[in-house]
């Protein structure tokens, strides 16, 4: 990184975070990290594959304002479903609520400014809150996007509340006047016994290129179940680090399913905290990659208590140029007795010069567990596609079949059938496949 | 197989480290520390020709502009490389002419650990080069061997009677400057073995090293050196141990494979280096590199390993397949009790068209250690049809010590399919009572779950070893249940 | 050979067996019967000395013996042989090799020296034809992947080789089809003789067709009953367990 943008970053940091703001500790402390760290440089082992140094070039843009975006610019990227679905938006990194629509009661969903939220009655929540993932990510990355906390949201699912619309959040880049950078954040609170589902959407705007970085938290307590979403499909251009920090305080259930399409350089940081005992976590990812783009999916299961369970798979389709990353991580403490935690990354290489990097790994100091992961690297059955040559299928309806096959127990692990549907037509028309 | 399920429960039950004894015998030592004068003084004392000393210099040179490596999983104070002594050798009142004339007490020592270096006393086919501290003291059958061409000698020999060779194959597999430890040995190895198998011959018996450590304060740096010609085939053992002593010794070693078209080399370790005591005090840090490369086409190298001693271990028995449809094999079985780390596992680097490699691990965790698998896959863009299939098992006994699995898989061509799995468990409390109920005891229970679950690996040992790893694996786990 | 007295245990607080009496001699086969949760199973682990209950009251002397103090290896050598209702798999550890080891233990413990291989090998093939089993099944690890019929006869193979005292098989005859049963049974009639006894735990009559009892008890929310002979069997698979329900909790009332 050269000194002019390290020069840049800080005077933007200087300017987003006024002394006197609520979270003007949290984003010094966060600031004085990212001077400690750095951005992580190539031999970094957790950032071997994602080269994240060579995106800060002279030429990325910080934004400091925001720019004039209409909910007109929005439309053509809204997800189906969005006419009952409360809509929150950011643009450049920054949470706009004139943008936003929320049609949740209030007395189910609370949405405030990050900033505002921690100046009143959830001070103490956010304090304690906020920057739990940092501790499992001591990378500048991580650092930089607290720094710039103050521009995020906050989501409350309240007690008991089973809600059944989505929220959506459109995470905007307006990259229309050249390469930008945005750091968003949310924070969500679900509290006890309530429901949600939450699906995060990112769109570039313009073409150019774009930079996310993105950091995204949430606190599940007793009996709380929560549906999380990410689908990218930005567009080549597109970078993106993001990572979705998951806690269950109480025995709960958490899903999550990731879904990357397509990007530059795009690595997913995805982090279960077991908490409590009895909880279950599920984790889901889709690559689905063409061009020269790089997915790097890095997970990570924590398991702090006893008997928890913890199943994870990860599907990847490689074609053209493509690299998909696997790096998949299990803890388990001295007194997480009883876990029981599964592990599975499957990827086909279709493309002659497309890669794949696996690295699943369990570190386990309990001895009353059973782990287990497993990992394929191949190509698609010649078996199969034979069977289905011989039945008359075309060499490439037989393999966006097979392809589609491979992809479906993922898809099928979209609940929310709009968000499912939409999905499933998009790899459906990248693998050119009439359902 | 009654008397020797007899004598396995009575070393379960009475066992401590038996090979902790010290031999009284005079020895010839280099001064303590290390630098250029050193490495000059180890090469004279072996009267090395110059090419010889000027290769260790560079070595050495190298190794000075390098830093001591931190490694994520295993944890220890930094090494005081002037606090070793690099060369000791014992005193022999003659220099031995013939096996008949070996020091009595070195005789007596290698007996007490089970070598026969009498070469009539043969029971099994194993051709034996003992290695005590820095030096060869025998090797036995080197003149059967000679008869089919096959070399077999201390690296010091070799370096005097096989120059030509020597200058051409040593560091061509593990350079000098592949990492700190291996510029470390290849500026003041003192000794090891060299063999030499040639074209179309099939070595009829096993070959293998004995290393010992007996000397205090000392470190050991062995390199060995086997070259495979063209549809050549030898099986290759390696045997480890050493005194207990309060003070952790540096065993640093290099051991390189080259296998040529159709050659197949089979290298099986028992490594049992004192572990150190219950407290985690003393014990060998055995920090090794062992690279073998399937030059040619159709050639194999399959690497077989028990380990159970050191109380630091790491090392990664690694096959670069360059040839077309060359094999590559890894088989592990590693222990961990009381304070011992180990981080082990393989490379296996595919190259060339149709290479095959399978690797089969398994950890066995107890006391407060720490047993970690690190493996690497690596497919590379012309490694068309590459197959490789991985399997990574651990056991725990015991609430605290910790199993841990890193296995980094790359694959660059869509034609390869590489799979891997991997599990941790732990004995169950139902298995346990099951054999209780058919009048087992625990501890023979365990022992035999224990060797159940290593079976795959056991069965690639050649049979002498065989036996000798399976009560190994019982008496480093004893008292570790219940 | 056992005499049970005032046997009371349970596990984590709960009493599920709540003053058992039972005495059983050497040439005895005794029935114990009862519907599901009554404590059967328990009392089969109880004996065999499975450490996740806890005997809260009571004596039990086997072989003249207190058993309670025994571990369970000690009671496997004394002659207590428990076939298991689900017995467990033991990757990597071949079936002969197993029974090899158990075998040479139990012969240790008698002062007896243990067989050699070929000996061994004698016993196993004379064995193997009581219970019908295949060689190859032997060479396997110890149950894995068996089917149930298989687990089963695996038992009463082990039971042969071990020759002991008292052999309780705990709900053997469950998951098995009729020739299976068929096969079973005839082992352990063909072990059955005067110096040895058998305690069978079945919920259903069916497996007392094979193997005729001496007696039969019948154990209700930790308690026998009601005893008597093989037509109290008759009597249970005729009437069904509610009438036994029907009765006791009708005296309970009083």
């Amino acid at each position: 990184m050269s000194n002019l943008i390290h020069t840049r970053l800080e005077e933007n940091f200087r300017a987003s975070n006024p002394a006197q703001g609520p979270l003007s500790d949290f984003s010094a402390r966060s600031w004085a990290d990212f001077q400690t760290y750095g951005i992580p440089p190539v031999k970094h082992e957790e950032w071997k594959y994602a080269r994240v140094s060579a995106l800060f070039r002279d030429d990325l843009q910080l934004p400091i304002s925001i720019p004039a975006v209409t909910a007109a610019d929005i439309d053509a990227h809204r997800l189906p479903g969005h006419e009952t679905a409360t809509e929150l938006v950011f643009i450049n990194g920054h949470f706009v609520p004139s943008l936003s629509t929320i049609r949740h009661a209030e007395t189910d969903l609370m949405i405030a400014p990050l900033s505002e939220a921690a100046a009143g009655a959830d001070a103490a929540f956010i304090a304690a809150n906020l920057g739990h993932s940092a501790a499992y990510h001591p990378d500048g990355i991580q650092a930089l996007n607290g720094a710039f906390a103050g521009a995020g949201v906050f989501i409350r699912a309240r007690r008991g509340k089973q809600i059944e619309q989505p929220v959506y959040i459109y995470l905007i880049s307006d990259s229309r006047t050249g390469f930008i950078f945005s750091q968003p954040r949310s924070l969500v609170h679900v509290e006890a016994g309530a429901a949600l589902q939450i699906a995060e959407h990112y769109i570039t705007l313009g073409g150019q290129e774009s930079f996310t970085n993105e950091v995204f938290e949430l606190v599940a307590e007793q009996n709380a179940l929560v549906d999380y979403y990410k689908i990218q499909h930005e567009g080549s251009t597109a970078n993106h680090v993001g990572t979705t920090h998951i806690r269950q305080t109480g025995k709960c259930v958490t899903n999550a399913v990731t879904i990357s399409l397509s990007g530059a350089l795009v690595r997913n940081n995805l982090n279960m905290i077991m908490e409590s005992e009895h909880g279950e976590s599920h984790m889901y990812g889709l690559s689905l990659l063409n061009g020269k783009t790089l997915v790097d999916n890095h997970t990570i299961v924590d398991n702090v208590k006893p008997h928890c369970f913890s199943n994870e798979l990860y599907k990847a389709i490689m074609d053209e140029e493509s690299t998909g990353v696997f790096n998949g991580k299990i803890f388990v403490r001295k007194d997480a007795q009883k876990t029981n935690a599964y592990q599975s990354n499957k990827n086909i290489l279709v493309g002659e010069r497309s890669a794949a990097n696996t690295k699943p790994q369990l570190e386990i100091f309990a001895d009353d567990v059973k782990c287990s992961h497993g990992c394929t690297i191949g190509r698609l059955d010649e078996e199969s596609l034979f069977y289905l040559r011989a039945r008359g299928l075309s060499e490439q309806n037989a393999r966006s079949l097979l392809l589609h096959a491979f992809a479906v127990d993922i898809l099928d692990k979209i609940k929310w059938e709009p968000l499912r549907q939409h999905v499933d037509a998009l790899i459906s028309e990248r693998l050119q496949f009439e359902i | 197989m009654p008397e020797e399920n007899d004598d396995i429960l009575e070393q379960v039950t009475s066992s401590e480290y038996k090979y902790g004894f010290v031999t009284d015998i005079e020895s010839d030592d280099a001064p303590k520390g290390l630098n250029e004068d050193i490495v000059r003084f180890i090469s004279a004392k072996k009267h090395e020709p110059e090419w010889m000393l000027e290769w260790r210099l560079k070595a050495y040179r190298h190794w000075l502009t390098m830093e001591q490596p931190q490694w994520a999983n295993v944890t220890f104070p930094p090494i005081d490389f002037q606090d070793i002594i690099y060369y000791s050798a014992p005193k022999q009142k003659i220099a031995p002419n013939s096996l008949d004339e070996i020091d009595p007490e070195l005789r007596k020592t290698f007996e007490k650990l089970g070598i026969s270096l009498n070469e009539q006393k043969r029971l099994t086919g194993v051709a034996v080069d003992a290695v005590i501290d820095s030096v060869s003291i025998a090797t036995t059958f080197k003149e059967e061997l000679a008869e089919l061409g096959i070399i077999f000698c201390s690296m010091s020999e070799a370096v005097q009677e096989h120059p030509e060779l020597i200058k051409k194959y040593l560091g061509s597999v593990v350079p000098a400057t592949d990492n700190y430890f291996t510029a470390l040995n290849s500026a003041v190895f003192s000794d090891g073995s060299f063999c030499y198998i040639p074209a179309g011959v099939r070595c009829p018996m096993e070959l293998s090293t004995y290393f010992r450590i007996n000397a205090a304060n000392t470190g050991q740096f062995e390199r060995t050196l086997i070259v495979a010609e063209a549809g050549s085939y030898v099986s290759y053992l390696e045997g480890c141990t050493a005194p207990m002593r309060d003070e952790n010794q540096l065993h640093a070693a290099v051991v390189e494979i080259l296998a040529a078209e159709k050659a197949e080399v089979k290298y099986s370790t028992v490594q049992n280096w004192y572990p150190g005591d219950k407290d985690g005090k003393g014990g060998i840090y055995n920090f090794v590199t062992k690279r073998g490369i399937c030059q040619g086409d159709h050639s194999k190298i399959s690497w077989t390993q028990v380990e159970t001693g050191s109380s630091i271990t790491w090392k990664y028995p690694s096959v670069v397949l360059k040839g077309d449809h060359s094999v590559g094999e890894f088989y592990s079985v590693a222990v961990t009790n009381n304070h011992q780390q180990a981080d082990t596992g393989t490379k296996m680097i595919h190259i060339g068209k149709n290479t095959r490699s399978r690797i089969v691990s398994k950890g066995i965790s107890a006391g407060m250690s720490n047993n970690s698998y690190r493996g690497l896959v690596q497919v590379g863009r012309n490694a068309s049809h590459a197959r490789n299939f991985s399997q990574c098992d651990s056991l725990l006994l015991g609430d605290k010590c910790g199993a841990h699995t890193f296995p980094y898989i790359e694959v660059k061509n869509n034609t390869g399919i590489v799979e891997h799995e991997a599990t941790t468990s732990k004995i169950g409390e139902d298995q346990i009572f099951y054999c209780n109920q058919r009048g087992i005891d625990t501890e023979t229970a365990v022992a035999l779950i224990i060797n159940g679950f290593a079976k795959e690996v056991m069965n690639q040992l050649p049979m002498e070893f065989a036996v000798e790893a399976q009560k190994l694996l019982a008496i480093s786990l004893e008292g570790s249940v219940g | 050979m056992l005499k049970i007295e005032n046997l009371h245990a349970g596990i984590e607080e709960k009493e599920i067996l709540k003053g058992i009496n039972l005495e059983i001699k050497a040439g005895e086969v005794h029935a114990i019967m009862g519907p599901n949760g009554s404590g059967k199973s328990t009392l089969a682990s109880v004996l065999a000395g499975r450490d996740q209950f806890e005997v809260t009251e009571g004596s039990v002397s086997f072989m003249g013996k207190d058993l309670l103090d025994m571990a369970p290896e000690e009671r496997a050598r004394e002659g207590m042989f428990l076939a298991f209702q689900y017995p467990v798999e033991i990757p990597g550890v071949s079936t002969t090799n197993f029974i090899k080891t158990a075998v040479n233990e139990t012969r240790k413990h008698r002062g007896e020296e243990p067989l050699d291989a070929v000996s061994f090998l004698k016993l196993m093939k004379e064995k193997m034809k009581l219970v019908q089993i295949d060689q190859a099944l032997l060479s396997r690890s110890l149950n894995e992947g068996f089917s149930g019929g298989e687990k089963k006869r695996n038992e009463i193979f082990q039971m042969a080789m071990l020759e002991p005292k008292l052999a309780i098989l705990d709900e053997t005859d469950s998951g098995l089809d009729i020739d299976a049963l068929r096969i079973v049974a005839n082992g352990v009639n063909q072990y059955r003789n005067s110096e040895n006894a058998f305690l069978l735990v079945t919920h259903y009559q069916r497996l007392l067709d094979y193997i005729v009892p001496d007696y039969v008890h019948v154990l209700y929310n930790g308690r026998i009953v009601r005893s008597g002979t093989k037509e109290l069997a008759l009597e249970l698979e005729a009437k069904g367990y509610d009438f036994i329900k029907n009765e006791v909790d009708a005296i309970s009332q009083d």
